[in-house]
């Protein structure tokens, strides 16, 4: 068992330390500072959607204006997505792209439009939450847990 | 005076906004996880601190700071969760996420068919 798994050890080794050496080395402080501005700008931006949206629409309530913020700027993400803005911003921000909601919509329209070429049903439709999958899936499960939790102990008092 | 507290309510959202990702950047770069995994586990943060509660007072402070990251996403859905779960019941528990979010997933999946049918991927 030994003799097999260590030259697989050793392989693997090899290939981290290759793949250590091929790729981009982009400093660690640079890469921070890029997340964080376009990460904050982004916030910005939807802050400003917000407000502005209060302003037009004094009578409508809070929840309703933050879900026609997210709508709008979810739609801006996806429109830009579309034109191939996201990916030149993204290359540069890094996790300052993919962890606002604009990036959780730019990741279904990407995966969507990359399977177009193999049709509309079983490509876009199949593959759309290809990425975004894993964060559908346990964002319901564990907000269901949370939801029967706080019924099960909150509930009684 | 306003245009002051304008402003800084800003500086807020940018810096709380800003330090999520450099902090979701900084995990990428020591630890090689995955973009989807950091997403998982942000989202999972954000439905555990709704569910402990800690979710809201750091909303009043930061706004979209922290309700526009992958974290807002998840307190949302875990609120939508355990309001409809008052409201009527242990079912409600099922469905109140989806319909507190499905705003912004309904408009993200219909905005993505249609931007699909309207352009090609160019080639990176």
């Amino acid at each position: 068992m030994n003799a097999v798994a260590n030259p697989i050890e050793k392989r693997n080794e090899r290939y981290g330390k290759y793949v250590d050496s091929v790729t981009p080395k982009t400093g660690t402080a640079k890469s921070l500072w890029n997340s964080f501005w376009i990460g904050g700008i982004t916030c910005c931006i939807a802050q400003g959607v917000g407000d502005i949206y209060a302003l037009i629409f004094p009578n409508f309530s809070e929840d309703m204006i933050v879900n026609i913020t997210s709508m709008t700027i979810i739609t801006i993400a996806i429109l830009f997505t579309g034109l191939g803005f996201y990916d030149v911003i993204a290359r540069k921000g890094g996790a300052g792209c993919f962890l606002p909601i604009t990036g959780f919509a730019n990741a279904i329209s990407s995966a969507s439009m990359e399977f177009k070429s193999e049709g509309l049903i079983l490509g876009t439709s199949v593959k759309m939450f290809s990425v975004v999958g894993p964060v559908v899936v346990n964002g319901i499960v564990w907000s269901t847990v949370a939801g029967i939790l706080n019924l099960l102990i909150l509930g009684r008092f | 005076m306003s245009i002051l507290n304008g402003i800084f309510t800003y500086a807020k959202v940018f810096a709380v906004g800003g330090l999520m990702c450099a902090l979701a950047q900084l995990l990428i770069i020591k630890t090689k996880l995955t973009p989807a995994r950091i997403l998982v586990i942000f989202l999972l943060a954000g439905v555990a601190l709704e569910g402990f509660g800690i979710y809201k007072p750091i909303n009043e402070f930061a706004q979209a700071g922290i309700s526009v990251p992958i974290i807002g996403f998840g307190a949302s859905l875990a609120r939508g969760s355990i309001e409809l779960a008052r409201q009527v019941g242990f079912i409600g528990a099922f469905a109140g996420g989806l319909v507190r979010t499905a705003f912004g997933v309904g408009v993200a999946v219909v905005a993505s068919y249609a931007v699909t049918l309207i352009f090609s991927p160019r080639s990176k």
